[in-house]
């Protein structure tokens, strides 16, 4: 009852039949202590969009190689940039559910053959209606032998796409997946006229005004967008700011609204500015250690139960995150994911239970781990402290400093460096996650888990589940899923990070989603100025 | 022939074949990198087929002795090549010539080394002249120290010093340098105020002692004792008599340090988020984007080049017996 009159007071406040001070008053006297009407009324007043101003934006990439092709996005510059000019058939929500943005529906009998029914009546910033025919190019633009689409691998499984009719578009794949509807989603799979995937030209809330790679991206409200309640400010200027001091110091002096990467070595003081909020999200990111099955020692399950159980990973949160993060349990389902095990047990430092596994493994001698901070910031610090709790239980952790230069072609995922240090950005589904870098056909799939029987048991598990669109038994086949890589799987995966990034207190949000750093990397098309 | 004339033909023949020399060396190491541009750009996404479309699409599954002698070809007729990145097979052709990448940053950084430059050179000079002048008294001590400060610090924290008291304490300039194409000249001037005064602390010093020291070296020579017996005052001394024999050395160091101007500030480019070439060439190296990183490298070889020829003509033009040999 009593929630029910405090929802029609901040209604009332909201489309201003009653003023602030009504507001307060008449919560108050609903018996609502003093401090949480004054919040109420703040969180009310904050969640009512208001049209206007220019965004200002530092963003802690951006490299004078990138282009406004969406197949070569790979910084968090071009994915911020690609969301305000472009839309995708679906999208992630901030609530972590799926929602169709240029597709109005999708369905599928078989999960094998997808049918999505486009919005109508889209235009393009060119003024061209978006049909069928510019959706099977944009997909076309990331197929094929000749595609050097970052995009590429994630269909490979799509046999066909077709348009039937202008507003319906036909996927066919190679075998059944209930997530496909997610993949689409990515954030290479940007819809743009056929002919042109790389002028910049779109349907989103943004037209682009200029671009200068590394430097900036100038956009101006699209007065013609069809997304309802979205896209408030009248203009946007992104910024490539690389160095965190720079950034820092242009948010506190005004030059910038927001900012993504907060350093947090300074974070501390950095809080203390009274113009600054600093804004946390635990999303699907998370930083591992891959072992290779494929090389000696770490084919051996105990040697590899060893290491998993000298880790101490409340410890490299609070050193390597600064306690910006949650603790792993050895598999990278977080609980950003829908089908996160709660179930299972958290792994910890063991010291009885790592001399135990290690004794049994019967090796002896230094075990290599090569890192470098171009896996993650961080990387080689958290090598460093895995070797000392490693020598807790008897255990020497060689480690290996790489050069940054050639990390991914030449350390990771390579036979030569059994145990290496390694960042995944996540995935929104379980079954992404799996077919990115455990499933045996993978080329990601940088543990070389394969041969073994728990691996198969896996492999086939995925496979029930991709096909399975019951969500009560597909829960249980991601469950037993994660049970099998935190036990026989190669990978270490002590952390979750958190995206940690700060506003100023002008901009305001409802609640960020934790798919992407920065509210999904989609702020510009979300926030607005209060 | 005139002895400047011959200097300079000699230089410029010379420095032909150093840029041959550069773009070889620097050729050879790109190719010595492990990974390259598809590798690069896909990051941790890189499929072996997509690198393989990326190799055939920038010609890279070529020899690289067949892919030099096609770049040194282009160079001849004037063509510097165009950037790797954003040429697409499956669509329209996005990628960007050279020259239009280089060009603006180029213009940008030749900016800022202009206003720096044309505070540090004339503040040196007057602050190596006077501390010639009057050396060893307290101003002397004072000036050397407080510009032998400023050198050993790194530019950044200078940057950031400087960050602290004038753009965040006391508001008087901004940040962030973020200048483009459409920036009027004074906003320009205002924007680069801090980037240009770091750049200035970082290189008096250097210009500043040499002055000094080369004059201080002339003060023991017998002419000098020749000109004072003659009753001329000590400014006139080491005005008239003495500087025009240091001026060799001094212009050495300055060209030394204009050149270092224009290819060696990306630090202070990164902090002030200043779009000069220095991050260009860094971006283009980290990419293996070739094309860029030769055109980058030719410009700064010439840049080297041409100071230090400068610095020569002025040291023979000032100098009667090299300019008169007998």
């Amino acid at each position: 009852m009593k929630d029910k009159f405090i929802e029609i007071q901040k209604a009332k406040l909201i489309h201003g039949q009653i003023d602030r001070r009504q507001f307060v008053m008449s919560v108050l006297a609903a018996g609502v202590a003093l401090p949480a009407a004054l919040g109420f009324a703040h969180k009310a007043v904050a969640a009512t969009p208001i049209s206007g101003g220019r965004f200002r934006m530092g963003i802690a990439h951006g490299s004078t190689t990138d282009t406004l092709d969406s197949a070569t996005s790979e910084n968090h510059f071009t994915l911020i940039n690609g969301y305000t000019f472009g839309n995708h058939l679906t999208e992630v929500g901030s609530d972590g559910q799926l929602t169709g943005e240029l597709a109005e529906s999708y369905e599928s009998a078989d999960a094998q053959k997808w049918v999505f029914n486009l919005r109508q009546g889209v235009e393009f910033h060119n003024g061209k209606t978006m049909t069928s025919e510019d959706v099977v190019a944009s997909f076309h633009h990331h197929m094929g032998e000749d595609s050097t689409s970052a995009a590429k691998g994630l269909l490979t499984a799509v046999t066909s796409v077709t348009a039937d009719g202008k507003n319906r578009v036909i996927f066919d794949l190679k075998s059944a997946n209930a997530d496909f509807p997610f993949i689409v989603s990515d954030y290479h799979i940007s819809i743009r006229p056929a002919g042109d995937m790389a002028s910049g030209v779109g349907t989103g809330g943004y037209v682009l005004q200029s671009f200068e790679p590394g430097v900036k991206s100038v956009l101006k409200r699209n007065p013609n967008y069809w997304k309802e309640g979205k896209a408030h400010f009248d203009e946007v200027e992104l910024l490539s700011i690389i160095d965190p001091t720079a950034r820092q110091t242009a948010l506190m002096n005004g030059d910038i609204d927001s900012m993504d990467r907060v350093d947090l070595k300074t974070i501390n003081l950095f809080k203390r500015n009274p113009n600054i909020n600093i804004m946390e999200a635990t999303g699907t990111a998370h930083y591992t250690f891959p072992m290779r099955l494929s090389v000696a020692p770490f084919d051996n399950y105990d040697l590899r139960m060893a290491l998993k159980h000298s880790i101490k990973r409340q410890e490299l949160v609070d050193k390597v995150l600064l306690g910006y993060g949650v603790i792993g349990n050895d598999h990278p389902i977080s609980t950003a994911n829908a089908y996160h095990n709660s179930d299972m047990p958290q792994r910890e430092f063991d010291a009885d239970k790592a001399a135990f596994h290690y004794k049994k493994s019967g090796h002896s001698g230094a075990i290599p781990l090569s890192a470098s901070d171009a896996a993650f910031s961080g990387a080689v610090d958290a090598a460093q402290l895995i070797a000392n709790s490693a020598s807790e239980a008897g255990i020497e952790v060689e480690v290996i400093r790489e050069p940054r230069d050639g990390y991914w072609s030449n350390v990771w995922n390579n036979d030569a460096k059994g145990w290496a240090a390694c960042y995944w950005g996540g995935r929104p589904t379980e079954d992404w996650m799996f077919k990115a870098a455990y499933t045996n056909d993978t080329k990601w799939n940088d543990t070389a888990w394969k041969g073994t029987h728990s691996s198969m048991v896996f492999n086939a598990l995925v496979k029930q589940a991709q096909a399975e669109l019951d969500t009560t038994k597909r829960r249980a086949l991601y469950y037993e899923c994660q049970d099998l890589i935190s036990d026989d799987g190669g990978s270490i995966i002590p952390m979750f990070n958190s995206y940690v990034s700060a506003n100023s207190k002008a901009i305001a949000h409802n609640e960020i989603a934790a798919n992407w750093d920065s509210d999904g990397a989609k702020c510009v098309e979300r926030w607005w100025f209060a | 022939m005139h002895p400047v004339i011959k200097t300079v033909l000699g230089r410029l023949a010379m420095g032909v074949l150093t840029l041959f020399a550069v773009s070889l060396i620097i050729f050879s190491s790109m190719e010595l990198l492990p990974g390259d541009f598809g590798q690069a750009v896909l990051g941790q996404k890189a499929l072996p087929e997509t690198v393989a479309a990326f190799r055939r699409e920038l010609g890279l599954d070529q020899p690289a002795i067949v892919r030099y002698g096609q770049w040194v070809a282009a160079v001849l007729q004037g063509d510097l090549g165009t950037s790797f990145s954003g040429r697409n097979a499956s669509g329209v052709d996005r990628s960007r010539e050279v020259v239009d990448l280089v060009l603006p940053r180029l213009r940008n950084t030749l900016f800022l080394a202009s206003i720096a430059a044309l505070i540090a050179v004339p503040l040196s000079l007057l602050l190596g002249v006077s501390t010639a002048l009057y050396r060893n008294t307290f101003y002397d001590r004072s000036v050397n120290m407080a510009t032998l400060t400023t050198i050993s610090f790194p530019e950044f924290f200078v940057a950031y010093l400087l960050i602290l008291f004038l753009a965040s304490l006391y508001p008087v300039f901004p940040s962030l340098a973020n200048v483009d194409a459409d920036t009027l000249f004074g906003e320009r001037l205002y924007r680069a105020a801090l980037p240009a005064l770091t750049l200035t602390l970082v290189i008096v010093a250097h210009m500043m002692r040499m002055t000094r020291a080369a004059i201080i070296n002339l003060l023991a020579s017998p002419y000098i004792q020749m000109a004072r017996l003659s009753g001329a005052s000590p400014a006139e001394v080491i005005l008239k008599h003495a500087l025009p024999n240091a001026w060799a050395p001094i212009a050495t160091v300055i060209a030394f340090n204009l050149a270092y101007l224009v290819v060696g500030v990306v630090v202070v480019e990164v902090v002030f988020v200043y779009p000069g070439i220095g991050q260009l060439m860094v971006d283009a190296v980290s990419m293996r984007d070739i094309p860029v990183v030769q055109g980058c490298a030719l410009i700064f070889a010439v840049t080297y080049i041409l100071l230090n020829l400068i610095a020569d003509i002025i040291g023979i033009v000032t100098n009667p017996r090299l300019l008169h040999p007998r």
